[in-house]
């Protein structure tokens, strides 16, 4: 009894110090025949911690998840949850787990209620649970109004929530989020975003994926760009941004002709210049400074836009290339 | 504020009960439409005894009676009706649904995020497919009997058989629905060119051996024809070899058991465990 106090004080105690990984993987590889989708990752996710792998379509980044959520086998490398290997106990695994796909797969024939319950049902959890759970999950999701409808009568954001709901139907304490957003409009992102925040607040470890830098700046923690299937880094939102690029962005249209011609004009103007198809981006730390220059040197833009650097700028600096293609 | 049991506990009920909670869900959709199917397993047989039964076996009975074994033509008609109405369900419910777990609503893969395994999910949506067809063939079964086409009073064992005998076609059929990665037309197909046969030639509405040798084949293989033989044993004490009954039973549940397994291996290959 005494021993059990005291090893449960320690536990806790470490936790303060040093959160224990949830997620665990090395050198983790998939490949389907010759294709390598995900090129030998390593990361760690402590309890608590809200987790991002950003990065392009293909990047690997669905096919990362799916062998966290223990459906797809990794090819080679080493992966663990909760201490749990999800190649040789999934079911444990997945027990764990709360999972948002990235197309939602509700049953469009039940209730938006009745699918919270069936959901819980595989989870073994008893009815006298679930009824009380589920409305506590439609309120959660904004959705309590809509209880008794189909589900093909919801919008795409509110499909997305009640996904969301689902998910949280058996308490996980790790939360998988393919895509959360994506094909949503502005607002329904915001309110999507607001109850994630409030998970994470209640202690849920996050694992997202997301092509959205703004969506990876507002949620996550920490998080790893990922491009064909390798990490090309790995940071806060701000280290990375402060690692990978300048405080500012001056962004310049000279017409799309121009555009390509006019670097070597700016060359000198701030710490970079990126030359983009619709637009160059001047990297300076501070960007009114920069474009003074730019007017000094009597060059006219279109069009002058000075912002703060974004994850967009870092992944543009690590791979050349845009997010959103 | 009740919580969650732990993780552990899902996991273990999970292993222990998953399929049962995956054909409960499949209950709950089925449930949504609950009088199409009571309508279908009530209408359909009533008007098949009608026109078979009334209609046609006044002629038939009229002028050959002793063709069929001295039961009137509606006795021996209603277990082949009985075991084909299982197998045309059969052939609705493992095949689109299927195509549809996988690929257009993709509903198989919300159970799959969860402790569920795929050979579960198969086996729940096959659970939940044979109650069906148990319900609906005891339906049939007390149309029958109140058409006084079941003479035996052993007679309710054939809506055992009708279920067993739909498994033993839909069984396979699901192991091939679940490779079939793009339709184009493939069920089609199916209900055309081996169900309708199947149907025709396996001593539905006449005996088998009153067909020639080149097509009698037919029966041999089909579902249909061993479910209804053996339905007929029970419902009028058909005579014939032991050995031939036996037969039926193991012609029945080997099929449904080879289907069964073949699938459970499909879904978890197509399922990624």
């Amino acid at each position: 009894m005494h021993n059990e106090a005291t090893r449960s004080f320690s536990t806790s105690a470490s936790f303060q110090m040093n959160p224990p990984a949830v997620i665990t993987a090395e050198n983790l590889t998939k490949s389907y025949g010759e294709l390598v989708a995900v090129d030998g990752i390593s990361f760690e996710v402590p309890a608590g911690e809200s987790f991002g792998l950003l990065g392009p379509n293909g990047a690997g980044k669905s096919t990362t998840m799916k062998m966290i959520g223990g459906v797809s086998q990794r090819t080679s490398g080493k992966l663990s949850i909760m201490g749990l290997d999800p190649e040789t106990h999934g079911p444990e695994v997945r027990a764990h787990l709360g999972v948002v796909p990235q197309q939602d797969n509700l049953d469009e024939e039940l209730k938006v209620r009745e699918n919270l319950i069936v959901y819980g049902r595989y989870f073994g959890l008893p009815l006298s649970y679930l009824r009380p759970k589920a409305d506590e999950l439609l309120e959660f999701a904004q959705l309590t109004d809509k209880a008794k409808s189909r589900v093909d009568a919801l919008s795409g954001g509110m499909k997305r929530r009640l996904t969301i709901a689902r998910s949280l139907i058996n308490e996980p304490k790790i939360l998988l989020l393919d895509e959360p957003t994506t094909g949503l409009d502005p607002q329904a992102r915001h309110i999507l975003w607001d109850r994630l925040f409030r998970l994470k607040e209640q202690g849920v470890t996050l694992i997202l994926t997301t092509h959205y830098m703004d969506e990876a700046e507002q949620l996550c923690d920490r998080l790893i760009v990922v491009d064909k299937g390798r990490i090309m880094a790995e940071g806060s939102p701000a280290s990375l941004i402060r690692e990978y690029s300048t405080r500012e962005v001056l962004e310049l249209r000279f017409g799309s002709e121009r555009n390509a011609t006019i670097g070597v004009e700016l060359a000198g103007v701030g710490e970079r210049v990126e030359t983009l198809p619709d637009r160059v981006l001047i990297y300076a730390d501070d960007g009114e400074s920069a474009l003074e220059q730019v007017s000094a040197r009597r060059l006219r833009p279109l069009t002058s836009l000075v912002r703060r650097s974004s994850l967009e700028d870092v992944f543009l600096r690590l791979t050349g290339r845009s997010l959103v293609d | 504020m009740i919580s969650a049991h732990s993780p552990a506990v899902s996991a273990s009920r999970a292993k222990r009960w998953g399929s049962f909670f995956y054909a409960e869900q499949v209950l709950r959709v089925m449930r949504g439409y609950g009088w199409s199917v009571f309508l279908y397993s009530v209408g359909q047989p009533v008007a098949y005894l009608f026109a078979m039964g009334i209609g046609l076996a006044s002629l038939v009975d009229a002028n050959s009676a002793a063709v069929f074994g001295g039961v009137n033509y509606l006795t021996f008609i209603a277990p082949a009706l009985l075991v084909s109405s299982a197998v045309m369900t059969a052939s609705g419910d493992f095949s689109y649904p299927i195509m549809d777990g996988f690929k257009w609503r993709r509903v198989f893969y919300g159970p799959h995020a969860s402790p569920l395994v795929p050979q579960q999910i198969a086996a729940g949506h096959i659970m939940a497919s044979a109650l069906k067809f148990l319900v609906q063939s005891l339906v049939y079964f007390a149309i029958v009997a109140m058409f006084g086409a079941s003479p035996s009073p052993w007679g309710w064992v054939s809506a055992i058989v009708a279920t067993v005998a739909g498994l033993s076609f839909g069984l396979p059929l699901m192991a091939y629905a679940s490779t079939i990665t793009k339709d184009s037309g493939q069920f089609a197909l199916v209900q055309r060119f081996i169900v309708v046969p199947l149907f025709l030639f396996s001593g539905t509405f006449f005996p088998l051996d009153s067909l020639p040798l080149a097509v009698r084949w037919i029966g041999w293989i089909s579902p249909v024809w061993h479910g209804t033989q053996l339905g007929r044993v029970f419902t009028y004490g058909l005579e014939e070899n032991p050995l031939l009954t036996l037969t039926h039973v193991l012609f029945l549940v080997g099929a449904a058991a080879a289907g069964w397994t073949l699938t459970r291996r499909q879904f978890a290959r197509r399922m990624g465990a």
